[in-house]
C-alpha cells in the first residue's frame, strides 16, 4: 500500500478533478448536472453530498470487497449506496430544509448516479480502503467542481444573483437596458455550458481529443 | 468592373503567402469571390460543375428579401406615426423605419461576419458565405424594439453554437437565423413578445415622437387572449404590427417569385407548407377547441404572423430542409401543420412558425432516409419481379 500520501495516491486523488474528470471527460452524471445547477447553493450542496457518499461507499465496499459474492455484487453495492443516500437525505431535511426542497428528488437519485456505481465497480472492488477513499473524494470533487462552475454562470447570468445575493439586479444596471437571460435558467443552457467546458478542456489538452 | 478587377489583382500579392497583409487573406478572398466568380476549379475528386456558386445563390436570396425588408421599414414608420397620432408623409415614415432598422442590420452583419472571419482565419479556411443571408434574415424576424445588444448576443450564440460547431456553412442542422430568434425568444421573452415591443416608441433624429407606454398587440396576440380579429386587407398588404419583415404577404410573394424563378428555392416545400397550414386550419375550424384562435379562418392563419415569411424564406433553406423531392412535400406539409397546431393548442406561444420549422429541421434527415430507403426497396422489388 505504501505511504499514505505517495505519488500514486496523490494521483488517484487529483486526476479525477482535472484530467479524468467524471463529468467533462467520462461524461457521467450529466442528468443531475442539468437539474440542480440553476442556482449555486443547491449545486454546492449536491456536489458535497455526492463527494461524501462516493467516498464512504467506496470505503465500505472496499472493506468488504473480498467477501461479496461476485454474482450479487451490484445488489450489495446498491444497498450500501442507498443506505448512505438515505442518511444524507435525512440530514439535509433536518439541517438544510430549504436546500433539500430545491434539490427535491435529486438527492434520492444520487443512488442512480453513474459516477458512484462506476467508481465502485472500477475502483473500490479492486483497491484498498484508503485508495478507494481518495478516489471517491477525487471523483466527487471533480463532479462538484463542474457543478459549481456551471451553477455560477447560470445563476449570475440567469438571475443576476450569486448564492441568493444580489449582484446584477440594480436599478442603474436595469436602466442601462440589461435584462437577465431567461434561457440560462433552462436545462438546455446547462448542457451548452458543460459542452463549452469540455470544448475548453479538450482544446487545452490535445491528448484528450479523439483520434480519427 | 474592369477597374475593380484590376485593383483587386494589384493588391492581391499583399495577401498571399509572405505578403504583408497575409493575416487578412480570408477577408480578401471572401470579398474577391463575392464580387467576381472565382476562376479556380476543384483539384481533387469528382465534382459537378455548375455555372452558379453558393455566393451567387446567396445574392439571389438577399435580392428576394429586399421587397419585404423595404416594406418592413415603411411599416415600422407607419406603425409608429399611426400609434403616436403624428401626421407623416410617406418619406418621413420610410425614413423613420429605415433609421430604426438599419442599426439592426449592421449589428447582425458585423457580429455574424466578424465571428465567421475569425473562425475562417483560425481554421485556415476560406470565409464561408452562408451568413450573407442569415445576417439579413435576423433583423427581419425580430420586433422593432429588440435592443441591439440582445441581437448581438443572440447572433453570436447562433453563429457559434448553431453553425460553427457543426462545421460551418452547409453543415448546420438548424437554420441559424431561427436559432437567433429562438434564443431571443426564450432568453428575453419580455422583449420578444407581448404588447409593448411591436411598435417603436422613440423619436429618431427628430423623426417621429417619443411616447411612453405605447402598446399595440399583433393580430395573433389579440386572437390568443381576446377574440379573433376580422379579416382585413391590411393583413395582406402588411400594415399591421409584427416582426419587421414578416407582415406583408405581397412583399413576401414578390420575393417568392424571385426565388422560384431563379430556382434557388423549391416550389415543393413552399407549396406544401401552405397546404399543410390550410388543411390544419380547416381541421381546427371544424373540430377545434372552443377558443378564438382555433376558429380563425384558415386563410387568415396563412396571412398572419410569420407564416408566409417562414414558408418562403426559412422552410426552403436548402441546407436544413429535406433534400429528396418527395421528402420536401412531407417536410413542408408537416411544418405548416405543426405551426398551426402550436398556434392553436399551446397557450404560451402566440406564434408557432419558428418552433415548427426548427422541429422539422431535426426530422429532415429522417424524412430523406425514409424516402431513399423506399426508393431502394421499390426498385429492388422491381428487379426481383423482372428476373
Amino acid at each position: 500500500m505504501g505511504s499514505l500520501f505517495s505519488a500514486k495516491n496523490k494521483e488517484v486523488f487529483s486526476t479525477p478533478i482535472s484530467m479524468n474528470n467524471p463529468v467533462t471527460v467520462q461524461v457521467l452524471g450529466i442528468c443531475s448536472a442539468l437539474a440542480v445547477t440553476s442556482k449555486l447553493e443547491p449545486a454546492i450542496v449536491m456536489g458535497l453530498s455526492v463527494t461524501i457518499i462516493t467516498a464512504f461507499s467506496n470505503v465500505v465496499i472496499s472493506l468488504i470487497r473480498k467477501t461479496i459474492p461476485n454474482r450479487i455484487r451490484i445488489i450489495v453495492q446498491l444497498v450500501v449506496v442507498a443506505a448512505l443516500v438515505t442518511i444524507v437525505s435525512e440530514l439535509l431535511k433536518a439541517f438544510a430544509y430549504d436546500v433539500s426542497v430545491q434539490l427535491s428528488v435529486y438527492v434520492g437519485l444520487i443512488i442512480t448516479n453513474c459516477i458512484l456505481m462506476g467508481r465502485l465497480e472500477a475502483f473500490a472492488m479492486a483497491n484498498g480502503p484508503w485508495e478507494s477513499c481518495l478516489d471517491g473524494l477525487g471523483n466527487g470533487l471533480g463532479y462538484a467542481k463542474i457543478l459549481v462552475i456551471v451553477a455560477f454562470i447560470r445563476e449570475l447570468l440567469g438571475s443576476g444573483t450569486l448564492l441568493g445575493f444580489n449582484i446584477l439586479n440594480y436599478d442603474a444596471i436595469k436602466d442601462a437596458g440589461y435584462v437577465n437571460n431567461g434561457l440560462m435558467l433552462m436545462p438546455p443552457m446547462a448542457l451548452i455550458i458543460v459542452a463549452c467546458l469540455i470544448w475548453y478542456q479538450r482544446a487545452k489538452h490535445p491528448e484528450l481529443q479523439d483520434k480519427e | 468592373m474592369k477597374a475593380l478587377r484590376n485593383y483587386l489583382d494589384k493588391i492581391k500579392p499583399n495577401f498571399e503567402e509572405g505578403g504583408k497583409y497575409h493575416a487578412f487573406r480570408s477577408v480578401f478572398e471572401g470579398f474577391e469571390t463575392f464580387l467576381f466568380v472565382p476562376n479556380t476549379t476543384s483539384k481533387t475528386g469528382t465534382h459537378i460543375h455548375d455555372a452558379i456558386d453558393s455566393k451567387r445563390i446567396m445574392s439571389f436570396v438577399v435580392i428576394a428579401l429586399l421587397p419585404a425588408l423595404l416594406f418592413g421599414m415603411y411599416n415600422v414608420g407607419y406603425q409608429h406615426y399611426h400609434a403616436t397620432g403624428v401626421e407623416g408623409s410617406f418619406i418621413q415614415m420610410f425614413g423613420y423605419g429605415f433609421l430604426a432598422v438599419l442599426p439592426k442590420i449592421i449589428v447582425s452583419y458585423v457580429v455574424g461576419l466578424g465571428i465567421e472571419f475569425i473562425v475562417a482565419q483560425w481554421k485556415k479556411e476560406e470565409i464561408q458565405e452562408g451568413f450573407l443571408v442569415s445576417g439579413m434574415l435576423i433583423p427581419m424576424i425580430v420586433p422593432v424594439d429588440c435592443p441591439l445588444w440582445m441581437l448581438a448576443v443572440a447572433t453570436a450564440f447562433s453563429v457559434i453554437f448553431a453553425k460553427e460547431v457543426f462545421g460551418g456553412t452547409g453543415m448546420n442542422i438548424f437554420n441559424p437565423a431561427l436559432i437567433t430568434r429562438a434564443f431571443l425568444f426564450f432568453a428575453y421573452p419580455t422583449k420578444m413578445s407581448g404588447d409593448t415591443v411591436w411598435v417603436s416608441s422613440d423619436s429618431i433624429f427628430g423623426l417621429g415622437k417619443t411616447v411612453d407606454g405605447l402598446t399595440a398587440a399583433t393580430p395573433l396576440g389579440v386572437a390568443k387572449v381576446a377574440e379573433c380579429p376580422a379579416f382585413s386587407w391590411d393583413m395582406v398588404t402588411g400594415l399591421i404590427p409584427g416582426s419587421i419583415g414578416e407582415t406583408s404577404v405581397i412583399a413576401i410573394a414578390i420575393g417568392a417569385v424571385i426565388l422560384l424563378w431563379s430556382g434557388v428555392a423549391s416550389w415543393r416545400t413552399m407549396l406544401s407548407v401552405f397546404v399543410g397550414g390550410a388543411v390544419m386550419g380547416m381541421v381546427f375550424n371544424a373540430f377545434g377547441p372552443d377558443t378564438a384562435i382555433a376558429h380563425m379562418p384558415w386563410y387568415e392563419h396563412l396571412c398572419l404572423g410569420g407564416f408566409c415569411f417562414g414558408a418562403v424564406f426559412m422552410a426552403t433553406d436548402p441546407v436544413t430542409s429535406s433534400r429528396t423531392e418527395n421528402g420536401k412535400f412531407v417536410y413542408g406539409f408537416l411544418i405548416g401543420a405543426m405551426a398551426i397546431i402550436i398556434r392553436v393548442l399551446n397557450p404560451g406561444y402566440p406564434e408557432g412558425m419558428m418552433l415548427a420549422i426548427l422541429l422539422m429541421n431535426i426530422f429532415a434527415p429522417l424524412i430523406d432516409y425514409v424516402v431513399v430507403q423506399n426508393n431502394i426497396s421499390r426498385r429492388a422489388k422491381r428487379a426481383m419481379s423482372n428476373k
